[in-house]
């Protein structure tokens, strides 16, 4: 069974991103950036199904320019087979995205597709389920435990309120929670290794996807901020002010 | 055209987050209807139909629904979409699910979790976990999202029932099925609509002791309890209650961050609560800086005592 994963190269999670001066946009220019946590779970599943001889190859592909070679060294570090970079350099919107998946899907004809469930950038969430819709695949979201048993996939899914198990037909399309797996540290020379690897480079026109964008930016602001308030010295004084200034019943 | 609600529901009732879509949805104008998804729910149906500014409930009610899937779901929208120019619902694991699938079936755009609609197409929505604020506008015909629940007030239910109208669903899809599911036991109250919630931090240490603290000043407030991911990783909570951009969001009058440390991925998650305390020995933890009111103490101390002084 051969695993494709998607993987997005986005600012580090712990970098407050800025804006530019004149609120056109965000401001990531010489920012650190990396893998999508996501997407890391992603991979990592992949490579725990290669490792249980359920999987025969796991391949990455991400979108972006080359300076996305970084995170796709990383995953072919970690243990993936082989990387395919789509060359783009505009803001793309997640069902562009999906589409361009789909491509790479038909070309590669995984029997599993992974993604990590959003990207802790624009937070939307739905390239996977997008995916999983233009492949009329079935789809299994926000997974924290996966078992291929035979032509299927058992998926544990974490939902409000609980978890949801389901059983889908292979192919699917898998998006990964933080809590599927804890994705292992790369060493050095599996990072020396990796530069054997090869990286393929696909362009739009190959994969005859129309990338314009429907969606417009308007412009980014700061968020209202929320005011400290005050320090208050014990558990009374903490009740007082909450009763007398609040009105809160206590 | 008309806009259409995607109602969440656990079975037997209407989930509250479907009212607070409903206002969202009177900002088209246009006629309101709810599409109602499952089995044996005329009840569900009529709450529906009882929520004021709807004007017809459409009820898919199929054996092969009772757990409604995101495929099924999806083409039914698909099926039913010529007559809308709006389909959105509260944002939630349910319609995270199923209206990406939707939108992609329609090939247009989807927006997610919108914290204000500013025009029939443009809207503000935060990235990077709530600290940029994005204003948006989708080019596409038919406009698919979800709003941010507590942006939005709750619809009214009133006596006067819409009509509720019927209709088939297609057959299962077949490729994926419903196998189980865990629900967590809970007398406390539902942890999103919750009008006081207490969060709690890696700082309790155990289960036994997250439990053991907490519980009893949850049980005097009537509160629901949240935890921070790290407390969830740490084995503390159940993944169902965490708080914050990958969990859930809560907007409650009081919230209580217990040995918080108040990452800016937790913030996102609480930082619309109307009064915040936060208690905590760090006198640097970033969760002050979000406190209407800080006590700085040893929560097992401090929690006992504000327990035995309510």
């Amino acid at each position: 069974m051969k695993i494709l994963v998607a993987v997005k190269r986005v600012v580090d999670y712990n970098i407050k991103v800025r804006i530019k001066s004149d609120g056109s946009d965000v401001d990531i220019s010489g920012v650190k950036m990396g893998i999508n946590p996501f997407d890391e779970n992603a991979i990592e599943e992949a490579l725990r199904l290669k490792e249980k001889g359920i999987a025969t190859e796991v391949v990455v592909v991400s979108i972006g320019t080359s300076a996305n070679h970084d995170v796709l060294r990383h995953t072919l570090a970690m243990g993936a087979d082989r990387a395919i970079l789509i060359e783009n350099d505009s803001k793309l919107q997640p069902l562009t995205v999906a589409k361009l998946l789909k491509a790479v899907t038909l070309r590669e004809q995984p029997q599993l597709i992974m993604l990590g469930k959003q990207a802790i950038d624009d937070d939307a969430g739905q390239a996977g389920q997008m995916l999983a819709a233009l492949l009329d695949y079935p789809q299994g979201t926000f997974a924290s435990a996966l078992e291929v048993k035979g032509h299927e996939i058992i998926v544990t899914r974490e939902v409000d309120g609980g978890t949801e198990t389901l059983a889908l037909d292979l192919p699917a399309v898998i998006t990964a929670d933080l809590r599927l797996n804890e994705p292992r540290f790369v060493k050095l020379p599996s990072l020396m290794m990796a530069r054997k690897k090869p990286i393929e480079t696909l362009s739009l026109a190959e994969l005859g996807v129309d990338t314009a964008s429907r969606i417009k930016l308007i412009k980014v602001t700061e968020p209202p901020a929320r005011k400290a308030g005050i320090k208050v010295a014990s558990v009374t004084e903490l009740l007082e002010k909450l009763r007398a200034h609040e009105g809160v019943q206590l | 055209m008309k806009t259409l609600v995607l109602a969440e529901h656990n079975g037997k009732e209407l989930s509250q987050s479907v009212y607070q879509a409903v206002t969202a949805a009177q900002f088209w104008n246009m006629p309101i209807e709810i599409l109602v998804v499952g089995n044996n729910i005329a009840n569900i149906s009529e709450q529906a139909a009882s929520i004021a500014g709807v004007s017809r409930v459409i009820c898919a009610d199929a054996a092969h629904l009772v757990h409604p899937l995101a495929e099924d779901v999806a083409k039914l929208i698909v099926n039913i979409s010529n007559e809308y120019q709006v389909i959105l619902s509260a944002h939630s694991s349910f319609s995270r699910n199923i209206l990406p699938r939707a939108a992609a079936l329609l090939d247009v755009a989807m927006i997610s979790d919108v914290l204000q609609i500013q025009s029939d197409n443009t809207y503000v929505r935060s990235i990077y976990a709530g600290n940029i604020y994005t204003t948006i506008q989708s080019a596409d015909a038919i406009q698919v999202l979800t709003i941010h629940g507590s942006h939005f007030t709750a619809a009214a239910s009133i006596y006067i029932k819409a009509e509720t109208h019927s209709i088939d669903a297609p057959a299962s899809q077949h490729h994926a099925r419903w196998v189980s599911e865990t629900r967590s036991q809970s007398d406390r109250p539902a942890l999103s609509f919750a009008k006081v919630v207490i969060c709690g931090g890696r700082s309790l240490g155990s289960a036994e002791k997250f439990e053991q603290v907490l519980s009893p000043l949850a049980a005097k407030l009537g509160a629901a309890l949240g935890a921070t991911r790290a407390a969830v990783d740490a084995g503390f909570a159940p993944n169902d209650i965490q708080v914050g951009q990958t969990g859930i969001v809560v907007a409650p009058e009081l919230y209580i961050a217990v040995g918080v440390s108040g990452a800016v991925q937790h913030t996102y998650g609480m930082k619309d609560s109307r009064i915040v305390v936060a208690i905590n020995q760090d006198p640097d933890a970033p969760i002050f800086q979000v406190a209407d009111y800080g006590l700085v103490a040893d929560l097992f101390e401090a929690i006992p005592a504000l327990t035995a002084a309510i």
